[in-house]
């Protein structure tokens, strides 16, 4: 393994060296070069460095967190600077040498990370042709690159690592810096494979929970039994025998043990005997939805409106109501979070598959009452989290532990640790109501989106509010408020948040967060409309669009999907009906467009959906990496099939009791459905998000579907058979 | 009480010392041995990413304990071939780039690594089914299907 310091002269040692496979070693670091590197937004030498050899090092605050988004970066800066692939490496998510380039959330990596380093790469490039040309002495315009040579007439040339090597270039990034024209690109819109995989089907690749240092302990979180259960006493007599146990540890309601070998920790963690107070501060599963109506609205906001909705309803010759619910999911990584924490002169160091270890690294200065700056965050691929799952939360523990016996301390959660206590995607409830002209043209839309409060903040450390210590309050469920209003020209409009006091379990953001449970209602009850209208659900849509790339969706999702029009459900006949349904995303109605019809068979019988078949168009701008893209939307909509088919967390009055993948499902290989699609490039466009837009629009899609095939409306996810055949008439 | 146990793991004979021959052998695996392929992810043998072969058998190495394993060879991702010579499937995972965060493909390749072994030319539905109790989070389905259909001709 490669090590890593933060002097350039190795950094830059690892040339060539296509998966970033490294370990930071401890105790390269003091407690006055944790920031050493510069960071700042604004400075070139921040995002990259160019070594004597000439290869290139890209420093990204943004993370790969199994997208694709390594490869997709080494091809926007290789291009950029006319490099091989092979000469640029990519170091992700180290606070200590990556800039804060804010989260790895919200489809954001190359549509704002990427393209700012690919400012940067812009702005090297012409100081490096700059300078060719004063050593040359040549003009600039007469200037190529190839390989990172600069080459000028009568053979003169001069390499990237002649001029720069080794030093920086002390530039501000040019926000006006000229990027490469579509034509001049050979990597940028190509489908280059992706650098990690070939270690990762030869167990080659070094994952956060591969990580290991030297003299390192293992350490497990003996969880309450209740989620609000406080500690009344340990047995410490009760793992006396565990062969390696070092420590149990208690610091307020967080109880933890640490142990030589990881059995032993597991082992002592199992037979720690602890009590504990009663907690029964849940709500009761069977009413939740009763809990969620009755919670308390602190805020309402408004987040559209056109002229006078309540009067228009009061006027229209019909008028449509529904109300959608979309259940408690859970991320459900297929790894456990994990995390190694290490406290040496005054410095923690976290290693930790976090999407956001710049937020992090003040989480846990926050909780371990150290300066910011004696604090290094180092991100390490993990498990996919699709969001904010357990992995901050993992580090935190991580660092308790570290702490206490000070020593390196791994924790791995275990099953229950992950479905139990990582953050939920909250309950969302969604009143929608509609108006049609005696023409069927729809005169007035009201939706009211009845949603915990904040937005994409810092979600509470498990082990800061367990220990007693300083913790982040309030709740950062994400940007659920995307998606609420709609791409429609409807002339009487209102979307209004309830934002609620309370929502039961601690909330983060999973894949489209909001944008999919409101698009969820959103598309359902335009779909509504449509039939109620008497309109082809597809035609209606495009009457009420005047957006050309939204049209262009519409139209080649027509094609795409070969669309038979209707008006009403299928009449069918069997022990099996089929049907299709349709939903459209811009998402957050400024970027990727996304369309998609589902095909779906539903059992007569048993109630039983089976999703066959997605069509997608999608249009996210300039392609990247069109592989990469196709990846992802399968990935949306598998996951997402699963999410609204099967996925609800369970639970009773004290704590989650959906705890491992018998009581919380996920959708199997036999009932994957085929995807096809259609993906519009524009190279000359921005390149737009594409990590989870089509996640959006699949639960409208899959309900539009089965009302085709059975005349039955499912407004409340997952859709379940039982409440299919509870809705049968 | 501390032991000390006799394995074959890729072919090279090993000997690990364990306080617990209940413990599970991924731990040994992981910890003692350090190999990176079988990867935790319940602990309760649902997901499949824990799969090594034992004897030419897929097995969840996760609730196997060590001590049950005796003179049977083992076989792990590392076993199977490297990123300069991989094994058939893996060179069809990389073809189809059947993979996303790939914590779970571990499991997705040994699983049908030992079916493959009996089952020469399987239906798309065979290879499904064949999977089915091995969990993909990712959404990589598709990919790992046309990948093992990929395998399945070139062995």
């Amino acid at each position: 393994m490669n090590q890593i310091t933060l002097s350039r002269r190795s950094l830059f040692k690892q040339t060539g060296a296509l998966v970033v496979s490294f370990s930071l070693l401890p105790g390269l670091l003091s407690a006055q070069s944790v920031n050493q590197r510069g960071v700042a937004l604004d400075e070139l030498d921040s995002f990259l460095a160019i070594d004597k050899n000439g290869n290139v090092t890209v420093f990204s605050g943004k993370v790969d967190l199994g997208t694709g988004l390594r490869t997709a970066l080494t091809q926007m800066i290789a291009d950029e600077l006319d490099l091989p692939m092979t000469r640029v490496s990519v170091i992700e998510g180290d606070t200590a040498l990556t800039p804060d380039q804010g989260p790895s959330y919200g489809s954001l990596g190359i549509q704002n990370g990427g393209v700012q380093i690919r400012l940067a790469a812009a702005t090297a490039r012409r100081a490096l042709l700059q300078q060719a040309a004063l050593v040359l002495k040549q003009p600039e315009d007469g200037l190529s690159i190839k390989d990172g040579v600069i080459h000028g007439k009568a053979g003169a040339m001069i390499s990237y690592g002649q001029i720069v090597g080794g030093k920086s270039f002390a530039l501000k990034v040019d926000t006006n810096a000229v990027i490469k024209p579509p034509a001049d690109r050979h990597l940028v819109g190509t489908s280059v494979k992706r650098l990690d995989i070939p270690a990762k089907v030869t167990g080659r690749f070094t994952y956060m929970q591969d990580f290991r240092l030297p003299g390192m302990l293992h350490g497990r979180v003996v969880r309450p039994p209740a989620i609000g259960a406080s500690l009344q006493s340990v047995d410490d007599s009760s793992v006396a025998g565990i062969p390696g146990l070092v420590k149990v540890v208690r610091i307020g309601n967080f109880l933890g043990v640490v142990a030589t070998s990881e059995w032993g920790a597991i082992q002592a963690s199992k037979a720690l005997k602890a009590s504990w107070s009663e907690w029964q501060g849940l709500p009761e599963q069977a009413k939740l939805w009763e809990y969620v109506r009755n919670s308390k609205v602190i805020k309402e906001e408004s987040t559209s409106q056109t002229g006078d909705a309540a009067a228009a309803l009061g006027s229209a010759a019909s008028k449509l109501a529904a109300t959608y619910q979309f259940a408690i999911h859970t991320h459900g990584s297929i790894g456990p979070s994990c995390a190694v924490a290490e406290f040496k002169d005054g410095v923690l160091t976290s290693w930790s598959a976090s999407q956001a270890t710049h937020n992090l690294r003040k989480q846990l200065a926050k909780m371990t009452e150290l300066d910011v700056a004696n604090v290094r965050c180092v991100y390490i691929d993990g498990s996919g989290c699709y969001g904010r799952n357990g992995h901050e939360d993992a580090a935190a523990d991580a660092a308790l532990l570290a702490r206490d016996v000070g020593k390196p301390v791994r924790v791995q959660w275990m099953r229950e640790d992950e479905h139990g206590w990582d953050p939920k995607g909250p309950p969302t409830l969604i009143d929608m109501e509609g108006g049609l002209d005696a023409s069927g043209k729809p005169v007035a839309w009201r939706g009211t989106f009845i949603i915990p409060s904040g937005g994409a903040g810092f979600v509470p450390l498990v082990a800061a509010g367990l220990s007693g210590l300083p913790v982040d309050s309030g709740d950062s469920p994400g940007g659920i408020q995307q998606d609420s209003a709609i791409p429609y020209a409807i002339p009487n409009v209102h979307t209004i948040l309830h934002r609620l006091d309370h929502t039961p379990f601690r909330p983060s953001w999973i894949r489209s967060p909001g944008r999919m449970q409101n698009t969820f209602a959103n598309e359902s009850f335009l779909d509504e409309m449509a039939f109620a209208a008497g309109q082809d659900p597809l035609d209606f849509r495009r009457s009420l669009l005047s957006d050309p790339r939204g049209l262009e969706i519409l139209d080649r999702l027509e094609h795409l999907a070969n669309w038979q029009k209707r008006t009403a459900p299928a009449a069918q006949e069997g022990k099996v009906l089929r049907g299709s349904g349709m939903a459209y995303v811009k998402y957050e109605l400024v970027r990727t467009y996304v369309g998609a019809v589902a095909e779906v068979e539903v059992d007569r019988a048993s109630g039983q959906i089976t999703v066959t078949k997605f069509f997608v168009t999608h249009d996210c701008g300039q392609i990247i990496n069109p592989d990469g893209i196709r990846n992802q939307i399968e990935g949306n909509i598998i996951q997402t099939v699963s999410r609204t088919l099967m996925e609800e967390l369970t639970f009773d009055r004290s704590h989650v009791t959906s705890l491992d993948w018998e009581s919380y499902p996920i959708l199997r290989f036999p009932a994957v459905p085929d995807v096809v699609m259609d993906l519009i490039d524009r190279p000359g466009e921005k390149p737009w998000g594409a990590g989870e837009p089509t996640a959006a629009i699949v639960p409208a899609a899959i309900g539009n579907a089965v009302f085709h095939a059975t005349g039955v409306r499912l407004r409340s996810v997952p859709f379940t058979p039982a409440k299919l055949k509870a809705a049968w008439v | 009480m501390t032991q000390t146990i006799h394995l074959t793991v890729n072919g090279h004979p090993v000997s690990v010392t364990v306080d617990d021959p209940n413990m599970p052998l991924l731990y040994a695996l992981r910890n003692d041995l350090e190999l990176h392929g079988p990867r935790f992810g319940c602990g309760l043998g649902q997901c499949g990413a824990c799969t090594v072969h034992i004897g030419g058998e897929a097995v969840r190495s996760c609730v196997t304990p060590i001590g049950s394993v005796g003179a049977r060879p083992i076989v792990t991702l590392e076993g199977l071939g490297s990123p300069e010579k991989p094994h058939p499937i893996q060179k069809a995972f990389i073809e189809e780039q059947a993979v996303q965060c790939g914590y779970c493909i571990n499991g997705m390749i040994m699983q049908a690594a030992a079916f493959l072994a009996k089952n020469k030319r399987p239906s798309e539905t065979q290879i499904k089914e064949a999977l089915a109790n091995n969990l993909c989070r990712c959404g990589t389905h598709l990919r790992i299907i046309k990948a093992v259909a990929h395998a399945a001709a070139a062995l």
